[in-house]
């Protein structure tokens, strides 16, 4: 942990280098993100109520979504440049060195741009915690916080198997931003709104409902079980396969060498 | 102590193919080359040796290194590294090695040099006085003072390349691995690199591997080389058996005013210009005293150079003869 805060400080001293870049390309992904916000907005200014989700309500479910992948993002960067990693022979750096091999693709590069993106989801949070019309007791924060946490961790597995798929080609990985950056935009929305079999699909695949559809609903006192407040820990266990995956990418690696 | 036996490996590599119309059908069904990257690759080195590890590009000297360094697995065969599999024990294996590949960095290009020194101490976990050490000693011996304090990006290759060795030997590493460490970079820059290792090498001990296509490291640095080609290892011998091996014919350039001199049977003229002769001659039927002598009783010569095989030659003669 220790050694990762100093590839963190090198980063940014390193992004500090040029600054007017850093803050524009900041500006840039606040808004992007902000454009996503207006969207939902307008959405809501017609309908008022999408499947039984009020607006603030919705809001929450974007700001846990959005904060989920950005802290994902700004944590696994490493594994979006990945490809370019193991093309460029960077990769092969990683291996003589004697450290943990997704560690050090972790470090090796982090974005601090996405600050623009955490910023906006604590702005839509300040917002929606206290308008949603939840009575915020000790567990709705803890299962807030699960939420948060896990979800981050979910997009981080998506980003694992994302890399772990540049170990077989490099070209045509694009089919994955389908599952993350996909995630991230249609999970302003409680992901029951695309109807059952896109929610069965996120339960049991790709468990993205698990730490935003199921929680919700526990949050918003429409269901009473404690099962559904601890849904995105279940989701934890995507994190295997994920992990399994990049483990088996990573000895076909060394045995092709490219 | 480095022990390779019957290192085998192999690639497959999908052919392409010129033509849409064949890139098209490459995408459903793939037709696939088998390369032997190396073939029953067995050496000794032994601890404190430096090695020149020569061959023309795609022999297979990057697969070794590669297997050497624990980034690729063989097919077959046992190596064996101071006790360790370098493949099996990767995290142990990796602290003992450095590692410069010459085309790449890894030195953050926009922090002083300094900084990616200090990271690399913490990614080693090395020793704070043992790292001061070192760090006093690397930057007296690469003149590096002025450039800690420089970021990566504003340097020139050969001060680059300078902190890039500096850089894989701050963990004191027992075997240095060089690959290409004079790509690019200019005479200057070239020798300290060579002076530097050459000390490291008898200060320290420590083992050096050295990949180059430039002979004159190899002469300058290495006692014996190892001659890979198509995934074989060829030869394996010092520089200096290998070029008594090779043929031993003289170059004789002479430079003369008044006429030109006949030439007897035993030497053979390889060029000729108003005023100057080229001529190759084997020792062994006549000394190059005698040629010199006999050259001048018929004019008058007003420089003569004499020069053997360079290694470049030697090097390039023993490619043509493995056919590699």
């Amino acid at each position: 942990m220790r050694l990762y805060m100093k590839f963190f400080a090198m980063h940014l001293k390193s992004q500090m280098q040029y600054k007017t870049s850093f803050f524009l390309t900041a500006l840039g992904q606040f808004l992007v993100s902000f454009t996503t916000l207006l969207g939902v907005y307008f959405m809501f200014s017609r309908f008022n109520i999408v499947e039984d989700f009020a607006f603030e309500q919705t809001l929450l479910c974007f700001a846990v979504v959005l904060m989920a992948f950005s802290m994902a993002e700004m944590l696994g960067r490493g594994f979006d440049l990945f490809p370019r990693m193991i093309s460029n022979g960077e990769f092969d750096r990683a291996l003589v060195r004697p450290r943990n091999v997704i560690f050090q693709v972790l470090a090796a590069k982090m974005d601090f741009t996405r600050f623009g993106r955490l910023i906006q989801t604590i702005a839509v949070f300040c917002y929606a915690i206290p308008t949603s019309g939840v009575i915020w007791t000790f567990d709705k924060i803890l299962t807030l916080c699960l939420m948060v946490a896990c979800g981050s961790l979910i997009f981080f597995g998506l980003f694992l198997i994302y890399a772990a798929f540049s170990f077989f080609t490099i070209e045509g990985l694009e089919f994955m931003n389908v599952f993350t950056d996909g995630g991230r935009e249609f999970g302003r929305y409680p992901f029951s709104v695309y109807g059952k079999n896109v929610l069965m699909f996120l339960t049991f695949v790709i468990p993205l409902a698990l730490f935003q559809y199921y929680p919700l609903l526990y949050l918003l006192d429409r269901e009473q079980s404690a099962f559904f407040m601890v849904t995105p820990l279940i989701g934890l266990v995507f994190l295997l396969p994920c992990y399994g995956f990049f483990q088996i990418g990573l000895r076909r690696y060394k045995s092709t060498g490219s | 102590m480095i022990v390779l036996e019957k290192i085998n490996k192999t690639f497959r590599v999908a052919k392409r193919q010129a033509g849409f119309g064949r890139a098209v059908k490459a995408l459903f069904s793939r037709e696939y080359e088998i390369i032997h990257a190396l073939s029953d690759v067995s050496f000794t080195i032994r601890d404190g040796e430096m090695v020149g590890y020569i061959g023309p590009n795609g022999a297979g000297k990057s697969t070794t290194i590669k297997i050497m360094c624990g980034i690729l697995t063989p097919d077959s065969g046992a190596c064996d590294i101071d006790g360790r599999t370098p493949w099996r024990e990767r995290t142990a294996h990796v602290r003992d090695i450095g590692v410069v590949f010459g085309q790449r960095s890894q030195l953050w290009w926009d922090v002083p040099i300094i900084d990616s020194f200090e990271l690399i101490r913490d990614i080693y976990k090395v020793d704070g006085k043992i790292f001061k050490d070192n760090l006093n000693e690397l930057t007296e011996l690469l003149e590096l003072r002025e450039l800690l304090k420089t970021p990566a990006r504003t340097l020139s290759l050969g001060q680059r390349m300078r902190c890039e060795i500096a850089a894989s030997l701050l963990h004191n590493p027992k075997i240095l691995f060089l690959d290409e460490p004079t790509i690019g970079l200019d005479a200057v820059s070239k020798i300290a690199v060579r002076q530097f290792i050459k000390k490291l090498n008898a200060k320290r001990g420590t083992t050096v591997i050295l990949t180059t296509h430039d002979m004159n490291d190899i002469e300058a640095l290495t006692e014996r080389i190892l001659l890979i080609g198509k995934g074989r290892i060829l030869l394996d011998g010092s520089l200096d058996e290998l070029k008594k091996r090779s043929s031993e014919r003289k170059t004789l350039i002479v430079e003369y005013s008044g006429n030109a001199p006949a030439l007897c049977e035993k030497m053979t003229l390889s060029e000729s210009k108003e005023g100057r002769l080229v001529i190759s001659l084997d020792p062994a039927d006549l000394s190059v005293s005698d040629a010199i002598a006999r050259l001048a009783e018929q004019t008058e010569l007003t420089d003569v150079s004499v020069s053997g095989v360079t290694s470049e030659e030697m090097v390039a003669a023993l490619y043509k003869e493995y056919s590699i």
